[in-house]
C-alpha cells in the first residue's frame, strides 16, 4: 500500500487539503511544465467517464507525463473474468500512478491494498471522488477568498448525490453554515446529519428553494434532480420543478454569491443564469485541471511551489 | 433444576463455556466459531430456560481455549454470550463477548455494488458507533446494526 494514495478525501487533513489548494493555485499560473517528464500514468476508466479521464489526462500531457490506460472495460481482460486484483497487480508493472474509476463502491481502497504504486480514485460507483471535492474547494476557495465561516447552499439530490456528500466531509475543518434544499424523498441522509451534529457543524434543512435561502448564500452548489431516483414518478412530475435557478433568484443575492454545479446539468440551472457574473461552474470545471495537477504530484511525491 | 444446571457445567474438567446465547442463534455461534471442525467433546444445549432471554443455548467445549477476539466474533449475533473458562472443574475466569473494533471476514456486505461481493476478497466492517453497534463496511461505507448483519 502507498500512503500517498488518495482514495476519499477523508485520507487527508486540513493541512494537506490548503497545501493542495495553494499549489493549484501555483498550477492556475503555471500549468504548462515538464515535472512529470519520464513518468508514466495509468488511466483506468472501468467505467466510461469522459469528462474526469480528459480532465486527468490533460493534467498529466501538461505536466510532461506520460499516459497510457482505457477508458472501457469492455476492452480488457476485465471482461473475460480477470479480477481487480490483477489488473492492478499487472499495471503496476508499467505505471508510476495509477488514476482508476470502478462502477463497483470500495474498488479503489481494495486496489491500494494489492499495490505499491500510488492510487487515485477518480469514482467509485456512487461512493467517493476525491478530485470533484478538491476542484468544488478549489473553486469555493477562488472566489471567496477563503473556506472559513461560509454559508453553503445544497440543491437538488441531496440523497444520492456524492458530490454534495463529500463536499460536506472537507467543508467541516472550516466552520461552514449549510443549508440543505431537497424535496422529502431526496434529503440528506440521516448518517451525514448525524456527522453535522456530532462535529457541531450548523444546518438548516428547507423544502422550499425561497428567496431568503438564495440570499443569505455564499455558494449554492445546483445537484440534479434524476427522474430514476423516485419510485412514484407522480412525486418526480410534483417536485421536478421546485429545485430549478434562473437569473430572476438571483436579484436580491450576495454580491460574493457564486453558483456552483458539477455538471452535467440539465435544467436545473436556466440558461440565463450563464450569463451572470455569479455562475461560475464552468470555470469550476476548468479549475479541475489545476485541482488534479496539484493531486498528481502529491500522489508522486513531487515537490511543487505554493501560491496564496 | 438448578443443581442439574450446575452439574452440567461442573461436568467440564477443562474447556470454555459459552452461556446465555440466544436460542435462536445458537448453531449459527456454533458455525462463526468453527466449532463443527473440532475433534474435542462437545456438548450443545438449547432452548434451556433463562430468566433474562426466555430460552437461551449453551455450548461447552472441552480441552479447548479459543483466543478471545475469536469468541468475540458471535458478539455480532449473541450480544448477551457470557464465556466461563474452566480448569480443573473450576471457572477461573468470566467475561460478556464485546464487538471488536475490526471485524474480518464473518460479516457479507449488504450492497450488492461493493467491491467485497464482486472480487475474492476478505470483508471488513469497523465499528464505527458501539453504543448503537453499528459496523461499517472498510470497502464502500455502508452501515448496518450488529444485529441485522449478514454473517457469511
Amino acid at each position: 500500500m502507498n500512503p500517498d494514495s488518495l482514495v476519499s478525501i477523508s485520507d487527508i487533513s486540513k493541512e494537506e487539503i490548503l497545501r493542495l489548494l495553494r499549489q493549484a493555485r501555483y498550477f492556475e499560473s503555471h500549468p504548462n511544465q515538464r515535472i512529470l517528464e519520464g513518468k508514466v500514468v495509468a488511466t483506468l476508466f472501468f467505467e466510461p467517464s469522459t469528462r474526469t479521464r480528459l480532465s486527468f489526462e490533460t493534467a498529466v500531457n501538461r505536466l510532461g507525463g506520460r499516459v497510457i490506460g482505457f477508458s472501457d472495460a469492455s476492452t480488457t481482460s476485465s471482461s473475460k473474468g480477470e479480477t481487480l486484483k490483477d489488473t492492478i497487480k499487472m499495471v503496476s508493472n508499467y505505471a508510476d500512478l495509477i488514476v482508476m474509476r470502478h462502477h463497483l463502491e470500495g474498488a479503489a481502497r481494495y486496489a491500494t491494498e494489492v499495490t505499491d504504486v500510488p492510487i487515485i480514485n477518480a469514482g467509485d460507483g456512487a461512493h467517493q471522488h476525491p478530485s470533484q471535492t478538491m476542484l468544488d474547494l478549489y473553486s469555493i476557495y477562488k472566489t471567496q477568498g477563503t473556506l472559513d465561516n461560509l454559508t453553503i447552499t445544497l440543491v437538488g439530490d441531496l440523497k444520492y448525490g456524492r458530490t454534495v456528500h463529500s463536499l460536506l466531509e472537507a467543508m467541516y475543518y472550516f466552520n461552514p453554515t449549510f443549508n440543505f434544499v431537497a424535496c422529502k424523498e431526496l434529503q440528506m441522509p440521516a448518517e451525514y446529519r448525524q456527522f453535522c451534529t456530532d462535529k457541531g457543524i450548523r444546518y438548516n434543512e428547507f423544502t422550499d428553494f425561497s428567496p431568503e435561502v438564495i440570499n443569505s448564500s455564499d455558494i449554492i452548489y445546483m445537484t440534479r434532480v434524476q427522474r430514476e431516483r423516485f419510485t412514484d414518478i407522480m412525486e418526480y412530475e410534483k417536485v421536478k420543478n421546485l429545485y430549478n435557478l434562473n437569473a430572476a433568484m438571483l436579484d436580491d443575492s450576495k454580491e460574493n454569491l457564486r453558483v456552483l454545479h458539477p455538471l452535467p446539468r440539465v435544467n436545473e440551472i436556466d440558461q440565463d443564469v450563464d450569463d451572470s457574473p455569479k455562475a461560475y461552474y464552468f470555470q469550476q470545471a476548468k479549475n479541475g485541471l489545476f485541482a488534479r495537477q496539484a493531486i498528481i504530484c502529491r500522489a508522486l511525491g513531487i515537490d511543487i511551489p505554493e501560491e496564496k | 433444576m438448578s443443581s442439574k444446571k450446575e452439574l452440567a457445567v461442573a461436568a467440564l474438567r477443562n474447556g470454555t463455556v459459552i452461556d446465555r446465547i440466544p436460542s435462536s442463534v445458537l448453531f449459527e455461534a456454533v458455525r462463526i466459531l468453527g466449532i463443527e471442525r473440532l475433534d474435542k467433546h462437545v456438548t450443545i444445549g438449547n432452548n434451556l430456560d433463562s430468566k433474562e432471554l426466555g430460552t437461551k443455548g449453551i455450548i461447552k467445549v472441552a480441552d479447548t481455549f479459543f483466543p478471545e477476539d475469536v469468541l468475540n466474533r458471535i458478539a455480532l449475533i449473541a450480544p448477551t454470550a457470557k464465556i466461563n473458562i474452566i480448569r480443573d472443574f473450576e471457572v477461573v475466569e468470566k467475561y460478556h463477548v464485546e464487538l471488536p473494533s475490526t471485524i474480518m471476514g464473518i460479516v457479507k456486505c449488504d450492497n450488492p455494488k461493493c467491491i467485497t461481493n464482486n472480487e475474492p476478497m476478505r470483508t471488513r466492517f469497523d465499528l464505527i458507533d458501539p453504543k448503537h453497534r453499528v459496523i461499517r463496511c472498510y470497502y464502500c461505507g455502508h452501515s448496518v446494526t450488529a444485529s441485522h448483519a449478514h454473517i457469511k
